[in-house]
């Protein structure tokens, strides 16, 4: 009962009803405390909400004397021009594809790595080999891009290797068909480890007497993994997933560029939206095309994220993001 | 250990052996690179092209490393890296505690609004092209050290990740210090930091390595050959044979007498080596830190 006013009264006090001079008290009441969130919203206001009136660019003929108001507009025609621009379908497949298979490659490594982890009782080893596979997580994607050259480019080890046998030269700068395969192979190196994480922390919090009396019963280990620890595992995966479905239309530009630069030898397989926005900018010099694109990526994405959330709420009600 | 310890049936010692196994081979795979990149800095030049990028050098030579000690562009790159990485740091925990800290505390009746505003930005942003005005045009920061660090001081998700650990904080312990007549600046000093180092260091770690590892702003803001970061330098080496022979010239040798490719792995183990050195000190608090944040956003 009492539980109830409270709840009642909280709801009354927080939302809804308070006037302005109220507005003015609580602003007065915990003034420093409101001080101390103002650097932090002028940073965001200006770097996050100013650009946001830049969107405009994508609906004008955008010319740097008259500046982003006084342009010409021109409705959607930078937008026509996207979606007839020679391989835009291409590079909106290469995004979602290459989203797909980091989200179904990351996920079988991640969860396969902390089944391993949690299984390694020595304590020394088993803080070795997390602090090891979680490091890639921390290195540059241009550190990346120096050993890749130093493997796979024209005097490097794996190139020679293939060339001493007597086969051809494989050519993988030159040739974009290799390219979703060492993107999958680099993206893992870089982050199964680091998605280990919050599997191993979910792992490790599970009920310890179910795989008491799994023992009792005469359970292998490899049984508990199958029988107790995955279907325990299950909704944190999916959520997992879930989630990054939301994010499968924005492509990894730091890990893209840093790889492949502009080689447009490769661009077949590893050109994305992002990386097509940047080119837009300063290689094409088409503001408007490389907004109108940020646009519609940002649009689709937030349609995305709302639908993916909306899914995640019917399956775990708890684990929503709003 | 255990004197009731059954002992291990032939399985189990499969099982074990697997796993221990599994775990190594995926080290391996995460150190390999490095490997390479270590071993080819040793590496006498006019082996590369016979023997690849070998993990043991065939002729040992520290050529490379005299040549990046003596590059004075390696030597301002790194400077401006280790700037940006300190001050830059420094500046976005101060953006992101202000702000993470009144968030957390139910009393703040605008704490849902300010939360959206933030949240907002994750979710929907202008894009490349008016951040690009806004930063080079509008507040004219091109070839300005401040470029690196300014916009990109705040994020979003770090800040959530922050509050995350404040929310964890009972707040009796504020309370009786409010009793005592303290306000929410001495506070938060005294009271909510010295409890938080967890939380503190990993945000931190996360902002460093950050700014660490940045050059897309370099790349799109920076001309200046002295303000470039290391980060970027590396990236200009792999990529442009202008950037070897600006190296050529700074450092007095003739464009063909630059060992390529083991000056660009000795300046990537120089790149990497603080990060290595620092980074098992900081996993063990973000271990454990990152789970309270990871599931709810």
């Amino acid at each position: 009962m009492a539980k109830i006013r409270t709840s009642r009264l909280t709801v009354r006090d927080g939302h809804g009803r308070m006037t302005f001079r109220d507005g003015l008290a609580e602003l007065w009441k915990n003034k420093m405390l409101y001080l101390m969130t103002l650097p932090a919203i002028i940073w965001v206001f200006i770097f996050c909400y100013i650009p946001m009136y830049g969107i405009l660019i994508a609906f004008k003929d955008f010319n740097f004397k008259k500046g982003i108001w006084g342009s010409q507009w021109v409705g959607l025609k930078n937008f026509q021009f996207l979606f007839n621009y020679k391989g835009v379908g291409q590079i909106f497949f290469n995004t979602i594809f290459l989203n797909i298979l980091f989200i179904i490659t990351g996920t079988i490594f991640s969860v396969g790595l902390a089944l391993v982890f949690v299984e390694i009782k020595n304590k020394v080893y088993n803080k070795v080999v997390q602090t090891i596979a979680i490091f890639p997580h921390f290195v540059s994607w241009t550190v990346a891009a120096m050993f890749l050259s130093g493997i796979i480019g024209g005097s490097g080890t794996l190139t020679q290797w293939i060339v001493d046998r007597g086969a051809a030269d494989p050519n993988f700068y030159g040739n974009a068909s290799w390219w979703p395969l060492i993107l999958v192979m680099l993206k893992i190196w870089q982050g199964a480890g680091y998605g280990t994480i919050v599997y191993v922390a979910a792992i490790t919090g599970f009920d310890q007497g179910m795989y008491e009396a799994a023992r009792i019963d005469g359970a292998t280990r490899l049984q508990m993994i199958t029988r107790i620890t995955l279907p325990l595992l299950k909704p944190t995966i999916i959520m997992l997933t879930i989630m990054s479905v939301g994010k499968i239309f924005s492509g990894d530009f730091g890990m893209i560029y840093a790889l492949v630069g502009d080689n447009s030898q490769l661009y077949a397989t590893t050109d994305v939206i992002d990386t097509f926005v940047y080119r837009a900018l300063r290689q094409l010099n088409n503001m408007g095309m490389s907004t109108a694109t940020s646009l519609f990526q940002s649009i689709v994405g937030l349609v995305l994220v709302f639908t993916t959330n909306a899914i995640a709420k019917r399956v775990e009600p708890d684990s929503a993001i709003f | 250990m255990r004197s009731n310890q059954i002992k291990k049936s032939k399985g189990e010692i499969v099982f074990d052996i697997v796993v221990y196994a599994i775990a190594a081979l995926f080290c391996i795979y995460c150190l390999y690179p490095f490997a390479i990149i270590l071993g080819s800095s040793f590496e006498t030049e006019s082996n590369f092209a016979t023997y690849g990028f070998p993990i043991i050098p065939h002729d040992f030579t520290t050529k490379a490393y005299e040549m990046v000690l003596g590059d004075s562009q390696i030597f301002k790159a790194y400077g401006v890296t280790i700037f940006t990485t300190v001050v830059g740091t420094l500046f976005s925990m101060f953006l992101t505690v202000t702000m993470a800290y009144p968030l957390s505390l139910k009393k703040l009746r605008f704490r849902n609004p300010i939360t959206f505003y933030v949240y907002f930005t994750m979710l929907f942003g202008g894009g490349l092209v008016p951040s690009y005005l806004l930063i080079s045009r509008t507040l004219g920061m091109k070839n300005s050290i401040w470029v690196l660090i300014i916009p990109v001081a705040f994020g979003a998700w770090n800040m959530f990740l922050m509050r995350n650990f404040f929310n964890g904080i009972p707040p009796e312990l504020a309370e009786s210090a409010y009793m005592d007549g303290a306000n929410d600046m001495q506070i938060l000093w005294r009271i909510i930091l010295p409890v938080s180092v967890p939380g503190i260091a990993t945000i931190s770690l996360f902002y460093a390595l950050g700014y660490w590892n940045q050059w897309f702003n370099a790349m799109l803001y920076i001309e200046d050959s002295n303000l470039v970061p290391l980060q970027y330098l590396l990236m200009r080496m792999l990529r442009n044979v202008e950037a070897m022979r600006e190296m050529a010239r700074t450092t007095g040798v003739s464009m063909g007498q630059i060992p390529t490719n083991s000056l660009r792995m000795a300046t990537t183990v120089v790149a990497i080596g603080p990060v290595v050195l620092l980074y098992p000190y900081a996993q063990k608090y973000f271990t454990s830190g990152l789970t309270v944040g990871a599931i709810k956003g």
